[in-house]
């Protein structure tokens, strides 16, 4: 696989997967059950594929090191790329229901890590749907970040269920963030903006992160600018709606 | 059919056989069996047979009931099913006090601990609550709009269950999922918190039940699978303790055309009160499996096999009371095809002795209420043999559509999403 010199649907330049040769459908349908295997459990995650250089087979004691960023409806893996070299100590993946793109994305991190060794190792995709196989992947308060950069819009309002975020689905992420852990919404329609700031500001366990911290926040700047659908927005000089949230203890 | 999840899709006549269910009283002042569209309640303490009153505005359940059960002092009963109607009846006058109307098929109820809410779960997957209040047994109260409390993403609900201690409320899935969510204050704002996932299962999850003693009064939840495994769990961690893998301990000799295909699977579980004995019925298997679980060293383990000599009798749901120590059960079906009217068939065990001589299956003359009990609840006294299997194979059938993933193969698949209608307007 990692042959790139062979491989017809690599730059042979960069060594690097080129996009059209994993072009997918816009939109899959969340909610129709497709076939992909789905970890029984967070403790069936299979650390050591996803990141071979921290989680040697020969290293017995191994890395007790748990995934603690989540890129849902990852898309082309921009986001992770950048995030990557942040926080180099952090383990991430990205979530995305699209096989092609899955594929994608996986050949894309592969690519890295060859051409930057040492680099790029803490970070990996995985096909599911977040909407249902989140408590599969991830422990009670495990994660400190989870993204949702640019989801889908889904406008009709019979399809609002579909929306990834939601009244109901924002129970499941506070469940897999831990206390003080940031979800991070953007989009470029503003009905959906809307839609992401009124489910959190319902919700009992999420509170806005104030404008200093989100200034102060380094990963700010790349909500709008480090994905794909980011980029595309920007140059068609599209305007972003952004809505940050901290997780907060339940009051009782 | 772009809405339609794939799941949802069949509206076969198979799917629309629905197994007969049964509830006892926590007292056993009566009994409740339910088959296809019809509820059937005998009053043992009078010796009669109830006659429902419904001046709720509505009728009786025009479609198959899924769900019946009785509240934990006994005042309450609900019912609801197939026709999007959940009814709640009080046990003292059998009049329906109110009915609220569900916008899907309804397949579990839960009441609270305290009688104040009653909870039920659609059939994509949202769990509903609407409160009981001022509850006088006599008066029907008005109509209910019921408030969405929790969702599990587009899966079959197929158990829902208040914990002992009434903190913590259980929700399982067809997609071998349990969750498990703190009950809180205001139910009508939304159940946020999850306290935890239990999983561990790798088929649908079908009955969940709670083990609890004096020592361990916060209980330890059970649950049944497609997978065969009936599992023990510290629900506060959502920490799998133990799993029984029914088919091996049980012996293959049990099951009734087991290989064919899997169909071990757990149909319900009860827990025998006042014991640490929970009973599973199995599809196929004509008895039930008790099992043992032992609190302190977190076990569960098979105690003893109770078969059913005579008829086919493979129980489709069980239920006990508080304080009989009888283990009721039922097998039946509806719509067994255009000539057969529906079957229900009723037995009692009795005698769960933690030493001592084995349980026993009581004959219809022993049973608590003789003849005339059966014959309200079965609808007849008698009942062919042959009627029994052909139950016992619609129910089979229409259970692993239900609940059992299609494992389209690679062409069907494709042809599939040919068919769909956002692929043929974007491209
Ligand atoms: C508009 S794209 C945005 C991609 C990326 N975040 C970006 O900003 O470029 C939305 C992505 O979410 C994915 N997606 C939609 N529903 C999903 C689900 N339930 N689980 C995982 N991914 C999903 C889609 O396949 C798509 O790639």
């Amino acid at each position: 696989m990692l042959e790139n010199k062979t491989n017809p649907t690599h730059s042979k330049s960069t060594g690097l997967p080129r996009k059209r040769f994993y072009r997918a459908r816009a939109h899959s349908n969340p909610l129709s059950d497709s076939h992909f295997p789905v970890p029984v459990s967070p403790s069936h995650v299979d650390y050591s594929t996803h990141y071979p250089q921290h989680f040697s087979t020969s290293d017995q004691a191994g890395s007790c090191k748990k995934i603690q960023f989540a890129d849902i409806g990852c898309g082309f893996g921009g986001l992770l790329i950048s995030l990557s070299t942040l926080f180099p100590e952090t383990l991430m993946i990205g979530m995305e229901l699209r096989d092609k793109v899955t594929e994608y994305v996986k050949e894309r991190i592969l690519a890295l890590r060859v051409a930057n060794p040492g680099q790029y190792q803490n970070i990996s995709v995985v096909r599911t749907n977040s909407m249902k196989y989140i408590p599969n992947f991830f422990e009670k308060a495990q994660l400190s970040k989870m993204f949702f950069l640019f989801p889908d819009p889904h406008f009709k309002e019979k399809n609002h269920r579909r929306r990834v975020i939601s009244p109901f689905l924002l129970d499941e992420y506070a469940y897999a963030l831990q206390v003080g852990g940031i979800i991070y919404t953007i989009t470029d329609v503003e009905e959906l903006g809307d839609w992401m700031k009124a489910c959190l500001d319902n919700h009992p366990m999420f509170e806005a992160l104030p404008s200093e911290e989100l200034e102060a926040d380094p990963v700010t700047k790349l909500l709008s600018s480090a994905t794909e659908e980011g980029q595309k927005v920007d140059r068609n000089g599209g305007q972003t709606f952004l809505a940050v949230y901290r997780r907060l203890a339940p009051s009782l | 059919m772009e809405d339609t999840p794939m799941e949802y899709e069949e509206t076969n006549k198979d799917t629309e056989v629905a197994p007969a269910l049964i509830a006892v009283h926590p007292t056993q002042n009566s009994v409740a069996v339910a088959i296809g569209s019809d509820l059937r309640v005998f009053d043992l303490l009078g010796g009669w047979a109830v006659s429902l009153v419904d001046d709720s505005g509505g009728s009786l359940h025009k479609d198959s009931i899924r769900a019946i059960r009785y509240g934990a002092s006994g005042k309450l009963f609900v019912s609801a099913g197939d026709d999007k109607l959940v009814k709640i009846w009080s046990t003292e006058s059998w009049r329906c006090i109110s009915t609220v109307c569900s916008e899907k098929r309804v397949t579990a109820v839960a009441i609270s601990k305290d009688g104040s809410y009653v909870c039920f779960a659609d059939k994509f997957g949202v769990v509903w609550v609407v409160e009981v209040e001022g509850f006088d047994g006599s008066q029907p109260s008005p109509n209910k709009k019921a408030a969405p409390m929790l969702s599990h993403y587009c899966s079959i609900i197929t158990s829902l269950e208040f914990s002992p201690d009434g903190r913590f409320f259980v929700s399982a899935d067809r997609d071998f999922k349990i969750r498990v969510t703190v009950f809180p204050r205001k139910p009508l704002d939304g159940a946020h918190e999850i306290q935890s996932f239990s999983l561990g299962h790798t088929e649908f999850v079908s009955c969940l039940a709670f083990v609890c003693t004096q020592e361990y009064p916060q209980g330890f939840l059970v649950s049944g699978s497609g997978d065969s495994t009936v599992r023990l769990w510290d629900i506060s961690s959502g920490s799998l303790l133990d799993t029984c893998d029914i088919r091996e301990k049980a012996g293959p000799l049990e099951f009734k055309g087991i290989e064919e295909e899997c169909c071990a699977a757990v149909t319900d579980l009860c827990t025998i009160l006042d014991s640490t004995l929970v009973a599973v019925a199995v599809q196929s298997l004509q008895g039930i499996i008790l099992l043992r679980c032992d609190l302190s060293a977190r076990t569960l383990n098979v105690a003893k096999v109770v078969s059913i000599k005579g008829d086919t009798f493979i129980p489709t749901s069980l239920a006990t009371s508080v304080s009989s120590g009888l283990l009721w059960m039922v097998t039946g079906a509806s719509n067994l095809g255009d000539f057969q009217s529906p079957l229900a068939r009723v037995r009692v065990v009795s005698d769960f002795m933690e030493t001592g001589p084995d349980p026993t299956v009581l004959e219809d003359d022993e049973t608590p209420g003789g003849e005339k009990l059966l014959g309200k609840l079965q609808g007849r006294v008698s009942i062919d043999e042959k009627v029994f299997l052909t139950a016992a194979e619609a129910l089979k059938t229409s259970m692993s559509k239900l609940l059992i993933k299609k494992q389209y193969s690679t062409e069907k698949r494709e042809f599939r999403k040919r068919g769909r209608n956002d692929k043929k307007l974007k491209q």
